[in-house]
């Protein structure tokens, strides 16, 4: 009883200070009280640690982990060029292209969009990451399957919200462009195109996160000896955790980094859109 | 009527791309075969080697329909060949990991919304949680959980859990915001207590986003699942049937489970559906 009050009186005081400085409520408060929340997280994980003696096989101390990452950062960096850079990043621009390259050509026809948009949803929802055993035993070992999971995984939602951008555009627009003669194309690249980024982009943030799961993922089912599905599971094989958060925080950042990105991109190409004026 | 036709035809384009595509596909293995029993192969027969592989390198779609059938009704459901077993298996975790993500998730938001210290220090973290792949260290949970004593069905469905909470939170944060300031102030001057002004303006307000986000939860927790079953050691559900497979080269297999998967999936999104329409038609809500 007594080995919790520590942990105890750095929670309460923590939170004390945080509902404090939320009372303010400016943008340096709220910064300021996630960033407290984030740092007590991560003390009382590394006092629960330390007091209870927890071993480092079930649960490594946020200090171990971070010294297996500094101690690892060639086999870590390796294992993101293959699996991010490789396998992630190329499935997840081809699987964007083809997505809008498809919507464009289902947008020409009504009768192809309203047969593919209900299987597109409906393929969207399913367990896709499931392929991955069928399309390694397809494309070999190394990089490209990994991509082609991540073609298949990300294809489907962007389709799905390419199509509905492509939709977005109000008749009465769509009318103004036709009593100027503009012929499809134009009235795609001027007018329509640009009123679907806010939507493409939507896509294409939600799949920054699949394709990072679709390429690790995918390792489990075959790899060569590096990346980061692959280093996480034999890791694990060899109890060296450390290690095994070392790879999940690099995952982290990675993920967080490519969002971030595409977030920016998204800023700098819809800068007119409501949402990004606020 | 009007979608039914397009989805149809798409539907049958499909297939027959299907078909095409394992002719094309498993024909190298077929002409092998019969080039090594020095036989040539007319057309007729190299398609029809094509379409009944025992391990193709993609089976058809009868194959695949063929292991679905046998799967699911081709042994009792208590045998370990028989998909139901298996999709049992994950079901059950599934939920279990759906019920405890749904709750964390709304109880959050629950907090979220009341407490303006929880809004800033754990909202950007639940958001910040979601860029760590938890499907690809899934395994990792599965042996570590394992390696403290703890294995069945807890492990999985705390994967599934982790999936389930963020659409939970999200829509529910979003579902108990949309009262305006016109229905709370309608409520200040009838002197709603803080509890009355929840349960019947801002639970109410939020079922419509709630049930919006459970679709995309439940789903979600089902991958979670298949995806904590793959280092189980083969042994049970619907992922270590995909597992087994790949091992084993028994593509049919692996198609069939995939397939399960998938009728699972559309399923549990049915069944939401379902109970959305009846509790959105008893609160007068229905679309």
């Amino acid at each position: 009883m007594l080995t919790a009050a520590p942990i105890l009186i750095v929670w309460l005081g923590a939170w004390g200070l945080n509902t404090w400085l939320a009372r303010f409520d400016t943008r340096l408060t709220r910064l300021l009280v996630a960033l407290i929340f984030g740092a007590t997280i991560l003390i009382l994980w590394e006092m629960i640690v330390r007091i209870y003696d927890v071993p480092s096989v079930i649960l490594p101390a946020p200090s171990q982990i971070g010294a297996s990452f500094v101690e690892n950062r060639a086999i870590l960096w390796t294992d993101f060029v293959q699996t991010i850079l490789r396998g992630a990043l190329t499935g997840w621009i081809i699987g964007a292209l083809a997505a809008i390259a498809t919507a464009i050509a289902i947008d020409r026809s009504p009768f192809l969009r309203r047969g593919l948009l209900p299987i597109g949803n409906f393929v969207a929802a399913l367990p896709i990451v499931g392929i991955a055993p069928i399309l390694v035993m397809w494309f070999g070992f190394d990089w490209q399957s990994k991509a082609a999971v991540v073609v298949v995984m990300v294809f489907f939602p962007i389709l799905v919200n390419m199509v509905a951008g492509l939709a977005a555009t109000d008749p009465m627009q769509r009318d103004l462009m036709r009593t100027w003669a503009a012929p499809y194309w134009q009235s795609l690249w001027k007018l329509r195109m640009p009123a679907a980024m806010p939507f493409l982009f939507n896509g294409l943030k939600i799949t920054t996160t699949l394709a990072l799961i679709g390429a690790i993922v995918a390792e489990f089912f075959g790899s060569p000896t590096k990346g980061m599905g692959f280093r996480i599971s034999t890791a694990v094989g060899r109890l060296d955790l450390p290690l095994v958060w070392a790879e999940i925080l690099a995952a982290a950042i990675a993920g967080s980094l490519f969002y971030g990105l595409v977030a920016l991109i998204e800023k700098k190409v819809t800068f007119w859109h409501p949402s990004q004026r606020a | 009527m009007r979608t039914a036709l397009p989805v149809l035809t798409v539907l049958l384009a499909i297939i027959l791309v299907w078909y095409v595509a394992a002719v094309a596909m498993n024909a190298t293995w077929a002409r092998d075969q019969a080039a090594r029993a020095d036989v040539t192969l007319s057309n007729a027969e190299l398609v029809r080697q094509t379409l009944t592989q025992d391990r193709p390198v993609l089976p058809a779609p009868h194959q695949v329909a063929l292991g679905l059938w046998e799967g699911l009704f081709g042994q009792k459901i208590t045998s370990k060949r028989s998909l139901v077993w298996h999709g049992g298996i994950t079901l059950s975790a599934t939920m279990a990991g759906f019920a405890i993500g749904t709750l964390a998730g709304i109880l959050l938001a629950v907090g979220i919304v009341h407490s303006r210290a929880m809004d800033q220090s754990v909202m950007p973290w639940a958001v910040a949680s979601q860029s760590v792949p938890i499907l690809a260290i899934a395994p990792m949970v599965i042996v570590v959980f394992a390696s403290a004593g703890v294995t069945g069905l807890l492990p999985k469905a705390i994967i599934a859990a982790w999936l389930s909470f963020f659409p939970v939170l999200v829509g529910m944060v979003k579902g108990l915001r949309t009262p305006d300031q016109m229905q709370l102030d309608l409520m200040r001057s009838w002197n709603a207590s803080a509890a009355q002004v929840f349960w019947r303006l801002r639970l109410p307000a939020s079922l419509p986003y709630l049930f919006a986000s459970l679709k995309v939860a439940v789903a979600a927790a089902l991958v979670g699942t298949i995806v904590g079953e793959l280092p189980a050691g083969a042994t049970a559900g619907l992922g270590a049937r995909l597992l087994s497979g790949s091992y084993y080269g028994q593509t049919v297999q692996i198609w069939a489970a995939l397939f399960a998967a998938a009728i699972l999936a559309a399923l549990l999104v049915m069944v939401i559906g379902l109970i959305e329409r009846l509790v959105l038609q008893r609160m007068g809500l229905a679309r």
